[in-house]
């Protein structure tokens, strides 16, 4: 890992340090398919840079964090440049002083790699309207995280008022592995679904998405319930003949039932946010899909 | 991907009217090229299943493929290929999410085991040889469905015992009497399993379900006996569902020789005898036989690589674009292709075969192909093949396809190479291009998947020389760290039932047919021309080049 620091810099000068970093290292930066955009604070800046540097070993790319400081401050630039030998992207981290905060995308636009896709992840909290902010506009696909909202359930309800294609979320990532169980449940023809039920530890932004995601393409009622956690425990759906349900209590081993046919144990790992960031930047195209699903959520708004 | 930075050229023009015929329509093709692009990346989940439920939808691309409930029969577990490649490959499907719940995996095997001691065998073979990390809820799901039958192949009452086990499977999981089998086992027990399946129902689905067998190369060891083979499966088996492993067609590089072809507009222009020159297509391996002797002597280099993965690529790299990628349209394309291969009137002069002799490789000392154990010293068979094909139609005729593998070759690489014609006229001095190579593109298989083009470059100076240089996409470098195995992919297909990738018995029967005629050619002509081992193979395959003008890319 080779690194630098430059204080008081502009976005040139960086761009040519990471040339020369590279060269030093006698690897020019070919293979990178993408910029990630990760605007944070200084709180959540480490374990961001971790997860989307391991992301980085399945999608080669820059990293650009940006890091609002004092505002109060005289406009400064300083910036960290890491090109590593483990991780086979680049990485810098901005931070930004004073009036040079309202204006962050001056520095990142001239160090986005030329024409490839820009994704944004905000890890910490995030703009209203993410396609509508200064360096959400840079980017074709917006990542954000309901989670890490003081109120995450509202956060989650609240999406679909500044949705533009291209927006996700992490809540809804995480519940690809619980979706896809359910969706080779059903492979099997189970019947219609008369109403059913999403449990999870209370305050689980990711339980109402997924009542919203079943309400919608079941076309029946679905509450959320609380239970003890961790995370989502249990999806039950009344179908002919019974119920057919999907526990796991331990957040790695779920069991999934339905009538007529044994209890199967399946694994259903939660999963780390570098993985939950691999699996957003394998598509980049707009998530229709997750569209429908918070549009949904924002109808039945206090109904589920 | 850059959807949103396309939406200029779509514009319709301003007066709102069809578009106007002097001013072709940019946006269309792309779209096409998207759609080809992700068919070819992933053939989605059958479309019935997609009607039938309501969870799946096309547009919601994060589902991964997943297969619906059955049980994998194993034959032939004890084998090395069963510990290397399969039993991890479906430890990592399952890690992936991709088998369905209640998966069981039963082995077959003359071994007096239990299914404790068949599951810790996989245990142990998953921790040796898995890609993905091990994790135990992913392990705990797969040991619940492994079970064991001990037995000959033979032995009546083994398979009663297999049939009854999977009846109990299906009461048990809820597999709803889905079955592959796998024969992981010598061809000539074939006959003895298939008709053991026939025997004892277990070849015929009930109503709703459905049996599927795979089986392994080699198809045979010429035209007469794939025939004989296939009689033998397809007399018990229909042919869709019969899946031919050619785990070469699994590699991600492989597959992207379509979306190279079909899913860019850069190469198809220059894809035809108009600047191809020729392709060469090298499978080289720097190991000898190991312990292979008995399979592999009488059978030879030819046989072995060039009748199956050789010919394969070649289809893949010269057929025309199939109407669409599902098994059907894509193996018409390859059978059209491989009916239209021709070989040259004289096969002493476009033919080449050696056998390795003792020498030094990588390093070390190696001994020669007649000293390996159980190799017969008057052995004629060749460990190096080199043929010239040519391809009968308007895309290729008089492009010459250039096929050699071998064993004990300097370096482990395989690959295909399309070269280009020189430019028609080059207005520098003759001095200034003395080095100047033809143009190539390179598709390299194994190791250190990727794609390299070879073009001329102006050498940094004052003079105005011109040079060789390669430009370089590795896919280990932009996209994942591991990409994911072949058997990976193969397996998932044969239990979704998804056949583009895998080889129909009609594309067998043409291979052989290419073959036969250079076999018989080679039978009449005594002992093969000796190379060291280390070395790039025998000099007649360099003169075999020569006398085109050609000569082998060094690799």
């Amino acid at each position: 890992m080779t690194s630098f620091t430059m204080s008081g810099t502009n976005a040139s000068k960086i761009s040519a340090m990471l040339t020369r970093l590279r060269h030093q290292m006698g690897a020019p930066a070919v293979g990178m398919v993408l910029t990630l955009v990760v605007p944070c604070d200084e709180r959540t800046q480490y374990d961001a840079v971790r997860s989307a540097t391991d992301a980085a070993r399945e999608h080669p790319s820059r990293i650009l964090v940006v890091i609002e400081r004092e505002a109060g401050e005289p406009a400064r630039l300083d910036a960290e440049l890491r090109v590593g030998e483990a991780t086979p992207g680049e990485l810098v981290i901005l931070r930004l002083y004073g009036d040079l905060i309202r204006h962050a995308e001056s520095v990142v636009s001239p160090l986005l790699l030329p024409d490839t896709p820009v994704v944004a992840w905000w890890p910490g909290g995030c703009p209203g309207v993410p396609a509508e902010n200064a360096l959400g506009l840079l980017a074709q696909r917006r990542i954000t995280d309901a989670r890490a909202a003081p109120d995450p359930i509202a956060a989650i309800a609240s999406r679909a008022d500044g949705y533009l294609a291209g927006d996700t979320d992490l809540t809804w990532t995480r519940l690809t592995p619980w979706r896809s169980l359910l969706a080779a449940a059903f492979d099997q023809p189970v019947g219609p679904v008369s109403a059913g039920s999403v449990e999870a530890k209370s305050g689980n932004p990711s339980a109402p998405l997924l009542a919203a995601w079943l309400s919608d393409r079941l076309d029946a009622p679905i509450t959320v319930g609380d239970s003890q956690g961790p995370g989502l425990t249990c999806v039950r759906l009344a179908v002919p003949g019974g119920e057919l349900t999907i526990t796991r209590t331990d957040a790695r081993l779920a069991t999934l039932s339905k009538p007529g046919q044994p209890d199967r144990r399946v694994a259903l790992a939660r999963r780390s946010t570098a993985e939950l960031l691999s699996e957003e930047l394998r598509r980049l195209d707009p998530d229709e899909i997750y569209a429908a699903t918070i549009r949904r959520l924002a109808r039945d708004g206090s109904s589920v | 991907m850059n959807h949103d930075r396309h939406v200029p050229e779509q514009a319709e023009p301003a007066d709102g009217g069809a578009i106007a015929p002097d001013r072709p329509r940019v946006a269309a093709p792309a779209e096409e090229a998207i759609t080809v692009a992700t068919a070819a990346a992933d053939a989605s989940t059958t479309i019935e299943a997609l009607l039938a439920n309501p969870l799946r939808d096309p547009r919601d691309k994060r589902l991964p493929r997943v297969a619906g409930p059955c049980v994998l029969v194993l034959f032939g577990v004890t084998g090395d290929l069963a510990r290397r490649k399969l039993l991890p490959a479906i430890y990592d499907l399952g890690n992936r999410g991709l088998l369905p719940p209640g998966f069981s995996l039963v082995g077959f095997a003359r071994r007096d085991w239990a299914n404790q001691d068949f599951a810790q065998v996989t245990h142990d073979a998953i921790k040796e040889n898995a890609r993905t990390p091990f994790r135990e809820e992913v392990w705990k799901q797969l040991a619940e469905g492994i079970h064991f039958v001990p037995g000959e192949f033979s032995d009546d009452g083994a398979f009663d015992t297999l049939a009854t086990t999977l009846a109990e499977i299906d009461e048990k999981r809820g597999t709803g009497g889905n079955y592959a089998f796998y024969l992981s086992v010598p061809p000539k027990f074939f006959p003895v399993v298939v008709k053991q399946l026939k025997r004892t129902g277990l070849a015929n689905p009930p109503e709703g379900a459905w049996r599927r067998v795979v089986i392994e190369k080699p198809f045979g060891h010429d035209l007469a006996s794939a025939k004989e083979l296939n009689e033998i499966t397809s007399a018990v088996f229909p042919e869709e569902s019969v899946f031919r492993i050619d785990h070469y067609l699994g590699k991600e590089t492989v597959q992207n020789i379509m979306a190279l072809r079909f899913a860019n507009n850069l190469f198809e222009p220059i894809w035809n005898r108009g600047y191809v020159d020729h392709v060469q297509i090298t499978m080289a391996e720097d190991i000898g036989i190991g312990g292979r002797a008995g399979y592999y002597d009488g059978i030879g280099a030819a046989r072995d690589v060039i009748q199956n993965h050789l010919l394969q690529l070649l289809a893949l790299v010269a057929m025309e674009d199939p109407t669409s990628f599902d098994a059907d349209a894509l193996r018409r394309e390859k059978e059209k292709v491989l009916k239209a291969v021709r070989l040259p009137h004289d096969l002493a002069l476009s033919t080449a075969r050696g056998q390795y002799a003792a020498g030094w490789q990588g390093g070390e000392p190696v001994v020669g192909y007649l000293d390996e154990d159980g190799i017969p010293l008057d052995s004629t068979t060749e460990t190096y093949a080199a043929v010239k094909l040519e391809i009968a139609n308007r895309r290729w005729a008089g492009v010459p396809f250039y096929l050699r593998t071998g064993k004990r070759l300097g370096r482990r690489v395989t690959e295909v190479a399309v070269v280009f014609q020189r430019a028609p006229h080059l207005p520098f001095s003759e001095d200034d291009t003395e080095i100047l190579g033809q143009n190539a593109l390179v598709v390299r298989v194994q190791p250190d998947e990727g794609i390299t083009v070879r073009f001329g470059s102006k050498v940094p100076g004052t003079a105005m020389e011109v040079r060789d240089v390669s430009m370089d996409f590795a896919y280990g470098e932009s996209f994942m760290e591991s990409s994911p195995e072949a058997y990976e992919r193969l397996l998932l297909d044969v239990l979704i039932g998804d056949p583009p990738l895998f080889p129909h018995q009609r594309e067998v029967e043409l291979s052989w047919k290419i073959l036969d005629p250079i076999e018989d050619h080679w039978s009449a002509q005594g002992q093969p021309e000796e190379y060291p081992s280390g070395s790039w193979g025998p000099a007649s395959s360099d003169e075999m080049m020569a006398r085109d003008g050609r000569v082998w890319r060094r690799l």
